[in-house]
């Protein structure tokens, strides 16, 4: 039995039946990252003794005949973007290599109450810029499913490390589409929340108006398990949201008869992929079949997200990234006074695509330029969100593919940042608009898989899981998994 | 000639209030003035990665309360935004503070100058955090090789008060900020200590030729703290841009700091960009909407103004400058009050408190809130003295004696045996000795000399230490003589 | 309508020290022309008329997200300063200002 193919799901009875112990599980992960590590490269920082510690608290727990949470025991790893009281949290930067946070993310918190076993920080594109963790300070994280090609990003690491079963899950943010297209690309699910479902207190900010954080698993149920773990309002954040949290594993299984959902066509412009175009065709005729209505609608200014989102996006980012000075924590380099030292510290900490954006959106700010640029791009986000309004009022869902493409090659897009950026073109209205979106496994091109898109009512998470699941479970994409015998062929096993 | 003769000044003040909150204004930290370097200081104030600013109530009750007490108009929709620069003392290179909707707007208050009565219009009152403390190496920024950095203040709730250019003398500048802090201090918007730096005042000026109307050049003089600096600031920074008008040249536009040891405005322009401050809506931060409701339970807490108590004062029967100066500061007119509570004669009062007491507190240079004397004690004083207890002159001693003991007069009185002699039995007596002793002088009084008298009752005082009841001794004395 | 207009090489040097950014001769070139496409890129957004549609800062709909004016512990100092690159007697240390 190879016990890290299971879900969290499936671990979880294991662990109440007595069939394994957490420290036996943790060390079947700890050991499948040490032997997978050299290829795939998903974390930064592994925390082997902390997980083995907190393993056998909960054996010792389960021992004592006491019952355990659905996710305790269980081994999993964060984005290194979410900080981690005394364990380092880099944002895979230059600047923030040797930074040891004195607290942690409420996520963080959330998940070890719940009993979590966190088995290290991983890998991602700089401050989360990027849409293929190339933009890693350290080194990229490669593909499960193909090893010469990116995972996606920024939570490549992620993406990678759930699909390459080097963690049963793992915390993504999302601030464009870095949860669900590294998820698409990887073939796992990943869901970015409603914004204000999940607290982003100690989530090391890209752009705050759009970043949440969220869960990237290997299917639908712990996808659900985890989203009961960590959302819900959190009074550190003032942009939290009190809401009726649903447990939202009532949602799986409930059938889709019925149910609406809109293509929007705007969705299927040049750019995607015909062979992913088809997969997504065949994943709505799948739907058809279930019982579910569908048919093209129309979000008219789907083509502003994109540029409105390269404004704003940018212009947070400016600010947020300006607390990296050399002052008070992180990168510092010598310079003979104040401004030169900061100067210096910022070039040398910041990677090219970290300061490209920071330079964008500083001006995007400045004066003369603000009202061009940034309210601008602030009233075209109106614009997106009332599209959103109006379609939710007949849909119940809205459905893309995910990434105009499938995973694509180191270098591909690299040199070129506009070309880089459109790879979120499905994925960055939803964050515009503040509402969930989730990708799943919904077949494969040339080898690699293809995510479905799907988008909802903002808090309303439980459909999207409703509509995944039933999906999920009458394709049974997610069983495909990266072939043990193509890793090996590269070395892995 | 003074360039009075040729210029007139225009000047508006920016005024920076602590608002007196127990913690900060995003954090749980607390205000408190003072403690060890970085110690006042959290994840979410030192601007650590991650963390998340929210929002203090307190900070916003007070807010409104002081722009009510400014007559401004309370905004109904108000937005917190970033001001982003570099500083060291900024944790996190921007400031939080607002832009274009600042909780008040449109706001005024009246002076009096040489008594003509002035309004001056308060334009905006925002609220935004406190910066940290730079301690330098060298005795200057200028002269130091290095900084050191103390966020123990950063987070600080501060309420920024951005007058009109109203102001047109030195004069009404010092009553125009001498009446602020009197509103925020009788308001309790905040305990305006001003030595702890709890208010700070931003100065622009300019000058412009007499019977013109176009502003002339202004420089903006930063972080003034005391009443003085900001007189004897302008007193230098009006008579230099008069020299550079006179001279012909322009007045360049700048941020200038006040030296205090030198008595001189420094230039701080620095090689660096004109200042953008790329301000943009805070998004950690959710929007204010204040209903009326909330204001109308703010302006039902206001206490009595400075202007309002002077006018009550002034009906007592007491002089236009004796209510100015009782009514200075909100601490000293409340103890004004509840002395009066319990002593009617507000003349007789008003003398002992602006006389002796205040000439107690000043020479132990203690406020009137750390005064060991309580209101109560300094009325049970004067009773005291108009019931022939003691003198007025044992009194001002007995006072003195009350501010370093804290103990009741009556008390003192006893335990010093300072009480006046008004046993008459026992006066007699020594009214005879005395009578007795000084034949002479009882002889001339006898012979008409009226004056003789004082010197009998002289003696009379001196054989009692001055405890005698002085109206009784002249009874018993005319009695014996007669 | 505000048009978006082509950024200068000089602009792209002001923006640097705005952002505290120390940049190559190379990298400002490299920047100028990245920007630029980018900026033309997002010019599309000059094609849709705006004037009657309100800016939209936050995702949700939130107001008064308050606190109680409630004194929580600070962190010691040693943690305040655990990660400063420069510290002494419990101060930041930075070079100097000016
Ligand atoms: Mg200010
Ligand atoms: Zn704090």
């Amino acid at each position: 039995m190879d016990i890290t193919a299971k879900t969290a799901g499936e671990l979880h009875d294991l662990l109440v039946q007595k069939e394994i112990t957490s420290t036996e599980l943790t060390h079947a992960f700890l050991d499948r990252v040490r032997r997978l590590e050299g290829q795939v490269q998903a974390y930064v920082t592994v925390t082997d003794k902390s997980a083995l510690k907190r393993a056998a608290e909960v054996d010792a727990k389960i021992a004592r005949g006491e019952a355990i949470g659905t996710l305790e025991g269980i081994p999993m790893a964060l984005k290194d973007n979410m900080c981690t009281e005394g364990i380092r949290t880099t944002c895979s930067s230059k600047m923030l290599e040797e930074f040891v946070p004195p607290y942690s993310a409420e996520v963080a918190i959330r998940l070890q109450e719940a009993g979590a076993i966190l088995l290290g920080k991983l890998n991602m594109d700089e401050f989360a810029m990027g849409s293929s963790t190339e933009n890693s300070r350290f080194f990229p994280t490669h593909n499960p499913w193909d090893l010469e090609r990116v995972p996606g990003g920024s939570s490549g690491g992620a993406a990678a490390s759930v699909a390459a079963a080097e963690a049963v899950y793992a915390l993504g943010s999302d601030t464009g589409g870095s949860i669900r297209q590294p998820a698409a690309f990887c073939g796992v699910v990943g869901m970015k929340p409603t914004y204000g479902a999940v607290s982003r207190y100690g989530l090391i900010a890209f752009a705050s108006s759009l970043d949440q954080i969220g869960p990237l698993t290997k299917d639908v149920r712990d996808n659900a398990l985890v989203m009961n773990a960590i959302a819900g309002h959190d009074r550190k954040d003032s942009t939290s949201v009190r809401f009726d949290k649903p447990d939202y594993t009532q949602f799986l299984g409930k059938n889709i008869k019925g149910l609406k959902i809109g293509i929007p066509r705007e969705y299927f412009g040049e750019g995607i992929d015909s062979d992913v175009a088809k997969v997504i065709w065949d994943a709505v005729a799948a739907l058809k079949d279930l019982g579910a209505e569908a048919e093209e609608c129309s979000l008219p200014h789907t083509d502003y997200a994109m540029p409105a989102y390269y404004l704003i996006a940018p212009a947070e980012c400016s600010s947020n990234l300006a607390r990296y000075d050399g002052v008070r924590y992180g990168y510092r380099a010598e310079g003979d006074d104040l401004i030169s030292m900061v100067r210096k510290t910022r070039a040398e900490g910041f990677g090219p695509e970290v300061k490209r954006r920071i330079m964008l959106g500083t001006y995007a700010l400045s004066s003369g330029y603000y009202d061009a640029y940034y309210v601008k791009a602030q009233k075209v986000r109106t614009l997106i969100k009332q599209d959103f309004d109006q379609a939710f009022g007949t849909y119940d869902v809205l459905l893309s593919p995910t990434a105009p493409t499938v995973a694509f090659k180191f270098g591909e897009k690299s040199s070129n940042p506009l070309s880089m950026y459109l790879s979120d073109i499905c994925t960055v209205p939803v964050n515009l608009a503040g509402i969930p979106g989730i990708s799943i496994p919904a077949g494969f091109v040339g080898g690699l898989p293809v995510g479905l898109h799907l988008m909802g009512k903002a808090f309303d998470e439980g459909t999207l899981y409703q509509v995944a699941y039933a999906f999920e479970q009458h394709t049974g994409f997610h069983k495909v998994k990266p072939s043990t015998k193509e890793v090996a062929a590269h070395g892995l096993e | 000639m003074a360039w009075s003769d040729t210029y007139e000044m225009v000047c508006g003040v920016e005024t920076h209030v602590e608002l007196a909150t127990k913690s900060k204004i995003f954090c749980g930290c607390t205000t408190e003035f003072g403690g060890e370097q970085n110690t006042h200081v959290c994840a979410v104030c030192s601007g650590l990665p991650g963390v998340l600013p929210v929002l203090n109530k307190e900070v916003v009750n007070l807010a409104i309360k002081a722009g009510l007490a400014l007559n401004g108009e309370i905004a109904e929709f108000s937005k917190f935004d970033r001001k982003n620069y570099y500083y060291p003392d900024l944790p996190k290179n921007y400031q939080t503070s607002q832009y274009d909707l600042p909780i008040c707007k449109n706001g005024w208050l009246e002076i009096t100058v040489d008594g003509a009565k002035k309004r001056i219009g308060i334009t905006r009152a925002h609220m935004e955090e406190d910066a940290g403390k730079l301690v330098h190496s060298g005795e200057t920024i200028t002269s130091s090789d290095e900084s050191y950095v103390d966020y123990n203040r950063t987070g600080v709730p501060l309420l920024e008060i951005v007058s009109e250019p109203d102001l047109r003398s030195i004069a009404e500048v010092v009553a125009y900020l001498e009446q602020l802090v009197q509103i925020l201090d009788y308001t309790q918007v905040s305990d305006c200590r001003l030595e702890q730096g709890s208010v700070r005042f931003d100065i622009n000026v300019s000058l412009r030729p007499k019977g013109t109307s176009d502003l002339g050049t202004r420089t903006e003089t930063k972080n003034l703290n005391s009443f003085a600096s900001v007189r004897h600031c302008m007193e230098y920074e009006t008579e230099r841009q008069a020299e550079v008008l006179d001279a012909g040249d322009k007045v360049v536009q700048e941020t200038r700091t006040w030296d205090e040891g030198k008595g001189i405005t420094i230039s701080l322009r620095s090689k660096e960009e004109a200042h953008d401050y790329r301000y943009f809506p805070e998004p950690d931060l959710v929007p204010l909407v204040i209903e009326r409701s909330w204001v109308e339970e703010i302006r039902r807490t206001l206490p009595e103004l400075p202007t309002e108590r002077r006018m009550r004062y002034e009906s007592l029967g007491l002089s236009e400058y004796d209510a100015g100066v009782l009514t200075s500061s909100r601490a000293l007119a409340d103890f004004f009050d509840e002395a009066l509570s319990r002593y009617a004669d507000a003349k007789i009062l008003t003398n002992w408190v602006m006389g002796e007491f205040l000439r107690l507190l000043k020479a132990n240079q203690q406020s009137v809130l750390d005064s060991p004397i309580s209101p109560v004690q300094l009325a049970e004083l004067l009773e005291l003295i108009d019931k022939g207890s003691i003198s007025g002159k044992i009194a001002k001693g007995v006072l003195e004696d009350m501010y370093a003991t804290g103990k009741d007069a009556a008390l003192i009185i006893k335990e010093k045996g300072l009480g006046q002699i008004s046993d008459e039995a026992a006066l007699a007596e020594i009214v005879e000795q005395v009578i007795a002793a000084h034949p002479q002088s009882v002889e001339d009084y006898r012979a008409g000399k009226e004056r003789a008298i004082g010197f009998l009752v002289g003696q009379i005082m001196k054989a009692t230490k001055g405890q005698a009841n002085p109206s009784l001794v002249n009874k018993l004395l005319k009695e014996k003589l007669s | 309508m505000v048009k978006f207009v082509k950024i200068s090489r000089q602009a792209v040097e002001h923006v640097a020290l705005l952002a505290r950014l120390e940049l190559s001769e190379q990298e400002i070139g490299t920047y100028t022309e990245q920007l630029n496409t980018i900026l033309d890129y997002a010019a599309i957004l000059e094609k849709l008329d705006t004037s009657e549609v309100q800016p939209t800062a936050h995702a949700v709909p939130l107001h008064n997200v308050l606190r109680e004016d409630e004194v929580r512990v600070s962190m010691p100092q040693e943690k305040v300063l655990q990660n400063a690159p420069d510290a002494e007697n419990g101060f930041f240390r930075v070079p100097k200002i000016v």
